[in-house]
């Protein structure tokens, strides 16, 4: 990938929304009058970032953060008021709900007519047509006009219109929130068969499951601005640190790579701290990084409160290679709160489980918080704290990261 | 035992293009993305018309009916009740096809000014959603407009047979006579249009205005009927002589004044002008402002 050609390539673009006395006063303005805005703000400021042909990349951010701009600004609906945006030649298709739609048209009909405007010759749109139909799967609805249809029906009409053809760019905007979850499935697969034939993958969403699945490189907006870009792990933890950071005022983000390839991150505004933490056999006193499918195990901690605390919930989660949350939960939802606990007192917990997880590396992550989650109040908090392997010494072969309680039960019968 | 990771900053790749390639690469990349988009015109048009047919019952006959209709009420009025007669010409009905003429060269000077004042309205959903050359809006309303004026002249080829009045090759005066008026229209409808997405107040105002424009227009009546200052007025107009063309070749069966068309040519070019730069400038800004 590293070779592979620039295909897109933003050069410090910045994008101004101006606020003007009036509608006439910006038509001066434009006319070249030396009238200015009474108020402007930059929705992105001054972002630079290439894209090669083949990658695929998820923009993610709060909500207001300049996501949706960016990609109109890419895809040229909307124009840079500072900056540039060179798009390689190639076909973007734009993948936002509706795409134009025409309420009083059939499905067929808009097919017909957005397929059209997005530049398809009219043959080609009917030569299309039956695997549209069939991809869309609204069955009747397909000769109804679109008045009558669900949001989730629209996004289908406009996923299997913008994706009829493979495009060198597939630019997709949260419409996969839309579609209900078969929808979002089959959606899924084709946007990684498109990834998988060498179609540059920009995608927008809220979804970092989707995130983690499709995508090589991501990139967190916030402001208007890049604030981290890189691989997923990395950026959609910082992501996560970040949305806590917001919540809780005075914290702080430290963000390392482990030599196993795990990426560490540790934060919090240090009211309490985990002194230490490790996994042990139960009764032993050396710590074990190799953990036998079943056996039992246990999460010693050590947490020294540092200023008054009046209410401790310890957290812990343990996530698979791709970041997929196994398991997690807290002393909040196991009616297990301390409060009132001062200065200088040390708590000391143990988290017992049987390992039933499928062969595999896995990480164990632990949060120190008030409430059920670490947004209010979050005093220590860390990704990726223990990284051990499991492996599969005795019982059956399975595959999946959850050793589930099942078995055959078989007889042959013989007819009569 | 831990590395720190680095952030990713993102930089120009060397094999950028220099700046002094850019307008050639960028006039190339217009016609490139134009031509490859180039089915949206006949799309968006034939949606236009689809889109009539919708919910009504005629659909598009309306835009044939309503000069139609316009033009009967007038031969009611005037010629039969107000007895006008056309000087000039003998023949019964005169009157009736100088009306079907002023009014087939009127309505499509109107169509493509309305057309003009509300297509960025109309296709701004479109324009937010996806990424067309902005010059086709312009090619769809004069696609659009030119389609309904054939529609009206056929009806009224129908209507005048029965006049004893038939085509001729003065005909084909007539391209020239629109080409005015289409110029013309659009250059000051552009205008207009993108002032309208501001204030919606323009096409209000504009409804009033071609109200007088049309009277101030020798549809109705003729420039002959007509003297002193009003005459004047009416010279100024640049229509007449569109209308005029219009009425020579449908009612005498001669060839137009092309030297009283170019007035109207050249106030069309210079419209044209001012709302290619107007365009210009406001296009990257349109969207911002829909």
């Amino acid at each position: 990938m590293q070779d592979a050609p620039i295909i897109l390539s933003l050069t410090g673009v910045t994008k101004t929304f101006s606020v003007y006395r009036s509608n006439i006063s910006r038509l001066f303005h434009w006319l070249g009058l030396p009238i200015g805005p009474r108020e402007a703000t930059d929705v992105i400021k001054d972002v630079t970032f290439s894209v090669r042909k083949g990658e695929s990349l998820a923009l993610i951010g709060q909500n207001g953060a300049g996501k949706s701009t960016l990609l109109k600004l890419i895809t040229g609906t909307m124009a840079p008021t500072r900056g540039r945006v060179d798009v390689q030649e190639s076909i973007s298709a734009i993948l936002e709900l509706g795409l134009g739609f025409n309420m009083e048209f059939t499905g067929r009909e808009n097919v017909r007519q957005s397929g059209g405007m997005m530049g398809l010759a009219p043959d080609r749109i009917e030569a299309l047509m039956p695997e549209i139909e069939a991809f869309a799967e609204i069955g009747e609805y397909f000769d109804k006009t679109l008045r009558t249809y669900s949001s989730g029906m629209q996004a289908r009409l406009s996923f299997a219109l913008a994706t009829a053809i493979r495009p060198e760019i597939l630019i997709v905007d949260e419409v996969l929130s839309v579609g209900d979850a078969y929808f979002q499935h089959k959606s899924f697969a084709r946007i990684r068969e498109f990834r998988d034939s060498g179609t540059t993958i920009i995608l927008v969403t809220h979804s970092l499951g989707d995130v983690r699945e499709l995508c090589e490189r991501v990139i967190l907006v916030d402001k208007g601005a890049i604030v981290r870009d890189g691989p997923p792990d990395e950026v959609i933890d910082y992501y996560n640190a970040m949305v806590a950071e917001k919540e809780n005022a005075k914290l702080s983000i430290e963000q390392r790579r482990r030599k196993d390839g795990w990426l560490h991150t540790e934060f919090g505004d240090g009211r309490a701290r985990m002194e230490s933490i490790d996994l042990f056999r139960p009764g032993e006193t050396q710590p074990v990084s190799v953990v036998n499918v079943g056996e039992v195990v246990e999460a010693r901690s050590r947490i020294r409160i540092m200023r008054d605390t009046p209410e401790l919930v310890l957290g812990h989660r343990i996530t698979d290679r791709t970041g997929h949350v196994v398991w997690g939960s807290n002393t909040w939802h196991t009616g297990q709160v301390l409060d009132g606990l001062n200065a200088g007192e040390v708590v000391v917990s143990k988290l017992v489980f049987p390992c039933d997880l499928g062969p595999g590396t896995y990480a164990l992550s632990f949060g120190l918080h008030s409430r059920d989650n670490h947004l209010e109040d979050c005093y220590h908090k860390a990704e990726n704290q223990i990284v051990f392997e499991v492996i599969r010494t005795r019982g059956p072969v399975f595959i999946g990261t959850s050793r589930l309680q099942a078995r055959f039960e078989i007889e042959v019968a013989v007819s009569a | 035992m831990n590395s720190v990771v680095r952030t990713v900053v993102s930089t120009l790749p060397p094999e950028w293009v220099p700046p002094l390639r850019d307008v050639k690469i960028k006039t190339q990349r217009f016609f490139a993305t134009a031509w490859r988009q180039r089915h949206f015109v006949p799309a968006a048009i034939s949606g236009e018309f689809r889109s009539r047919v919708v919910r009504s019952k005629i659909g598009t006959l309306w835009f044939v009916l309503h000069p139609l209709a316009m033009a009967l009420v007038y031969v009611l009025i005037l010629s039969e009740v107000l007895g006008a007669k056309l000087g000039g010409v003998e023949k019964p009905g005169a009157y009736a096809v100088y009306l079907l003429a002023g009014m087939a060269g009127w309505s499509l000077f109107m169509e493509v000014l309305n057309r003009s004042l509300t297509v960025f309205i109309e296709y701004g959903n479109a324009m937010k959603k996806i990424n067309f050359p902005k010059i086709f809006l312009p090619l769809v309303v004069v696609g659009g407009a030119l389609v309904n004026n054939l529609l009206l002249l056929g009806a009224v080829i129908f209507i005048i047979a029965f006049y004893g009045f038939f085509p001729s090759i003065h005909w084909l005066g007539l391209i020239l006579a629109a080409g005015c008026s289409i110029f013309l229209a659009l250059g000051l409808g552009l205008v207009l249009g993108i002032f309208n997405i501001f204030t919606r107040d323009v096409g209000q105002v504009m409804l009033v205005v071609t109200n007088v424009w049309f009277w101030m227009t020798p549809v109705v009546y003729s420039k002959s009927m007509i003297s002193g200052a009003s005459a004047r007025v009416i010279d100024l107009n640049p229509l007449t002589p569109v209308v005029q063309a219009y009425q020579d070749a449908i009612v005498h069966n001669r060839w137009p004044d092309v030297a009283s068309l170019g007035y109207p040519a050249l106030l069309a070019a210079a419209a044209m002008l001012v709302s290619t730069i107007v365009f210009w400038r406001a296009s990257p800004e349109i969207v911002d402002a829909l």
